[in-house]
């Protein structure tokens, strides 16, 4: 526990990308394969399900350290993290020499929690408690909660795992998109030096990112060299057929199995031995449904009959990465897409080519961008065509090219902390128009300021506090903001009636008071436009 | 019911009886100043009531007043139908505690204070009163310190970490108090190389100094030799120094930051800095509940922070406590307010 707990601190005190990589290559090269397993698993973050829930936590560190529990919870909403707070709260351990391992802590004292009765698990949380201190206090707490950053991603993760086993970098990507069990096993596997080393037939490729285009079409060079398709709002997925079995990934690397059966159904007419890419989309008769109808089939494990019959998925696929069983990523683009017209079944309602937009020179691009509201999508892509399918956002053969995102004026109304290194200060806000009278909520968002903004934000929030509701304030509707959005659809869950998709700041209004905030009849307007058809059509 | 003996004002507390203000951050006639931080000392008063090891320091800051008084710590002066007398508040060199004894009862007033050893300042002595009037900079009970020691040992060992790298080791702190008392502690654990020093705390790092303070050699780091790269040497900054051109002559530098924020990651990772270290002037939540009991008050009242934790916790202990904002007695008169 001790060398992950250095590890940690190495890595919380840099924000220098090699030093990360120079510290975790340290400690994998040192650490025993059962825990890297288990240090693998948490910085790429996966997490343990939840053994004790944080009313219990909470309880307990009242109980441990003689403090009231609203106390606890006062800190809890300065601090901005349960676990960071328990720690800090909790009493000096009784220290001893920490011999222990990270797997042992985990395997013998944190996993079986889940079979305890509730005081027994009260009495092992506070025994560990009281064995460990600093940053070992602080990262167990880390895994009761569950929730586990540290300013490392994946890609460093991988970079590291890849120097240590001497192969490159995008082979133990793919070794990573596995969800073996964290054991010494599934360590050695992720470190071996040969590429051939047996896989689960479930395991998905790493996903290919796009960048956004910030530059002119015509510096992308010769229009020839480019394939443009349009950017579709739905889930990007990866549709896997091996061994007459099918699964599908999300690219948050979720598995998302049983959720689209008809996906599942239709799959089954694929030669074995193949990998698409592509998007899951609400459709119908030959059109995207809104991202609201989809958004009805995101959270469902097991879709009933009229979820299915109300929100009919289809798969775009535009990409082939696997085909005859053969790793096609090397391919050019060109041939990926040959494979893909060969793969995929004629006539299948369900999957589907994603159309590609035909242009023979870059000035044509732009009118056709401009029909993206109409058509339901996002604005278009635009791939190399000679380009091999790469590994996360690799800046050069693909690029996205959105179209302007809608704007409105939104008055805050609510702000509350974020989280992390976001903790308290107030980061989160809630917007609302005019309706009337009245304000009325139309949106959260989390991004957009800058850091000064944010501190100027803070101050101004904590000095003009009308209520506190937990963590939540409400504070005199006075400041306006620019927010951009992607979408609008109506919303019977919302007091509004609308949702907004992917509302974010785009500035600080300050030359702006309450009353030029928009109504909620000017937001309403759009959702008349194609392109944010309401969910009864 | 009488009146309080104090009320908030100017930024400051008023004391009607003896007609004077505490720590005022507006121009008033009469002021007792607890110690030359800017958000308790500022010129404007006739007459100032300091504690007499402050004077250098409060006057380098604002200036001689027309009518300065120096006391020593436990010197009592009469000051309308008062009497007031300064003790020790151990937060930084000449800092005071005030303690008013009037017919309205004994009030003790601190600026900021702490009760962790501190080589460059007397040590807080508490004394009875009625009411405690106590800040609360770290009012809740995640903030707990570390002993010094240890932070001290810690430090060493980041600029030894710095050395054996070759990179310039940049510890910020503010710079009155905090830097002179990690240099004397550092003079404490052994330390003879040269300190460098950014300009702000120079006159402030001498005023210590003269009056007899051990602290190691320091120079300031804009009369280093054209071209020094301080690789593995300590420089001390204040925080506004951070992300200035200043810190141009430290290439690849470690930065690090002495608070008691530090206690907090996030505070740390917001600002940026590589390395927090948890070691302040003023009292962690432990010692301002502790104070509160030493000082014998049936009445607490907080000043300077969010005291409103701290007054729910010992109102619960059975004492009697209310949180006054003080810097709201500063705010503009109100403006007609906007909403409906």
């Amino acid at each position: 526990m001790k060398d992950f707990a250095a590890l940690f601190d190495r890595l919380d005190q840099t924000t220098a990308t090699n030093a990360k990589v120079a510290a975790l290559v340290d400690y994998f090269k040192a650490a025993p394969p059962e825990d890297a397993a288990w240090a693998v698993y948490f910085l790429t973050g996966r997490r343990l399900k939840r053994l004790v829930n944080t009313r219990e936590l909470r309880e307990w560190t009242a109980g441990a350290s003689g403090l009231a529990l609203w106390l606890i919870e006062e800190s809890y909403e300065h601090v901005g993290d349960l676990a960071e707070t328990m720690h800090l709260l909790l009493p000096p351990a009784q220290l001893k020499p920490d011999l222990s391992r990270l797997s042992e802590i985990i395997e013998t004292a944190i996993q079986p929690l889940a079979k305890m009765e509730d005081d027994e698990r009260q009495e092992q949380v506070t025994q560990l408690w009281q064995e460990f201190d600093g940053t070992e206090r602080f990262l167990i707490n880390k895994l009761l909660t569950g929730g586990f950053r540290v300013g490392v991603s994946k890609r460093l993760v991988t970079r590291a795992l890849a120097e240590v086993a001497g192969v490159d970098s995008s082979l133990v990507a793919h070794r990573l998109m596995g969800k073996g069990t964290p054991n010494a096993d599934f360590y050695q596997r992720l470190i071996a030096d040969q590429a051939d080393v047996d896989f689960e037939q479930s395991t998905p490729y790493p996903f290919f990112l796009a960048s956004p285009l910030e530059q002119e079409l015509e510096h992308l060079g010769d229009a020839q060299d480019w394939q443009a398709e349009w950017k579709w709002d739905g889930i990007r997925a990866q549709l896997i057929r091996r061994a007459g079995q099918t699964w599908i990934w999300s690219r948050g690397e979720e598995r998302m199995d049983g959720r689209f059966p008809e996906l599942e159904t239709a799959a089954e007419a694929l030669p074995d031995g193949t990998v698409l890419d592509g998007e899951i989309m609400a459709w119908r008769d030959g059109a995207p449904l809104p991202f609201s109808v989809l958004q009805t089939r995101i959270g469902r494990k097991k879709p009933g009959k009229v979820t299915l019959e109300k929100a009919p998925v289809v798969l775009l696929a535009y990409d082939c990465l696997e085909f005859g069983g053969e790793d096609l990523r090397e391919c050019p683009l060109e041939a990926r897409m040959d494979a893909l017209e060969q793969a995929l079944p004629e006539n299948n309602a369900r999957l589907q080519p994603s159309a590609q937009v035909r242009f023979s020179d870059w000035n044509e691009l732009p009118a056709q961008r401009d029909r993206s509201r109409e058509l339901g999508v996002e604005g278009l892509m635009l791939k190399r065509k000679s380009s091999p399918y790469r590994v996360g956002r690799k800046r050069g053969d693909w690029w996205k090219w959105k179209v302007e995102p809608y704007t409105f004026d939104g008055v805050m109304i609510y702000a509350q902390p974020g989280h992390g290194r976001r903790s308290n200060l107030f980061t989160d806000y809630t917007f609302a128009v005019h309706d009337g009278e009245q304000l009325v909520p139309v949106a959260k968002a989390y991004s957009g300021l800058t850091q000064k903004e944010i501190d100027r934000l803070d101050r101004w929030i904590r000095n003009n506090t009308k209520e506190r509701f937990g963590p939540v304030r409400s504070v005199e509707p006075m400041q306006v903001f620019e927010l951009a959005f992607e979408g609008i659809s109506h919303s019977p869950r919302h007091k509004s009636g609308i949702a907004l998709r992917f509302p974010r700041i785009h500035r600080w209004r300050e030359d702006l008071t309450r009353k030029d905030a928009d109504s909620l009849n000017d937001l309403k307007k759009l959702l008349g436009s194609a392109g944010s058809k309401s969910d009864s059509e | 019911m009488t009146e309080p003996l104090l009320t908030p004002d100017a930024g400051g507390l008023y004391c009607r009886a003896g007609n004077f203000w505490i720590d005022p951050l507006r121009a008033v006639p009469r002021s007792v100043i607890t110690h030359a931080h800017a958000d308790h000392a500022r010129s404007g008063a006739a007459e100032v009531v300091t504690a007499k090891p402050g004077i250098p320091v409060l006057t380098h800051r604002i200036g001689e007043p027309d009518d300065l008084t120096g006391l020593d710590y436990g010197e009592s002066i009469e000051m309308g139908d008062t009497r007031v007398t300064l003790f020790p508040a151990g937060h930084i060199l000449g800092s005071a505690t005030v303690r008013i004894e009037s017919e309205h009862g004994t009030w003790g007033v601190s600026g900021d204070f702490k009760r962790a050893p501190d080589p460059t300042c007397e040590a807080f002595a508490p004394y009875p009163c009625d009411v405690w009037v106590s800040e609360c900079t770290f009012g809740l009970p995640v903030y707990r310190w570390p002993s010094p020691r240890e932070v001290v040992a810690d430090i060493l060992s980041w600029w030894g970490a710095c050395k054996a790298a070759d990179r310039p080791a940049v510890l910020f702190c503010y710079a009155l108090g905090k830097a002179q008392r990690v240099l004397s502690e550092l003079a404490a654990a052994g330390v003879t190389e040269t300190v460098w020093l950014h300009g702000a705390m120079i006159p402030l790092t001498e005023c210590y100094r003269q009056q007899g303070i051990a602290l190691p050699p320091t120079l300031p780091a804009t009369e280093a030799d054209k071209g020094e790269k301080f690789k593995g040497q300590l420089v001390l900054a204040p925080p506004s120094a951070s992300g200035s051109p200043w810190m141009r002559r430290f290439p690849k530098h470690s930065a690090g930051f002495v608070s008691g924020w530090m206690r907090i990651r996030g505070n740390r990772r917001r600002r940026g800095y590589d390395r927090g270290f948890v070691l302040s002037d003023h009292a962690d939540w432990p010692d301002l509940v502790q104070t509160a009991a030493d000082m014998q008050a049936r009445k607490v009242i907080t000043i300077h922070g969010n005291g409103e934790s701290l007054v729910r916790h010992l109102k619960d202990q059975g004492l009697e406590a209310e949180s006054w904002n003080l810097r709201q007695t500063l705010a503009p008169a109100k403006s007609e307010s906007e909403s409906a």
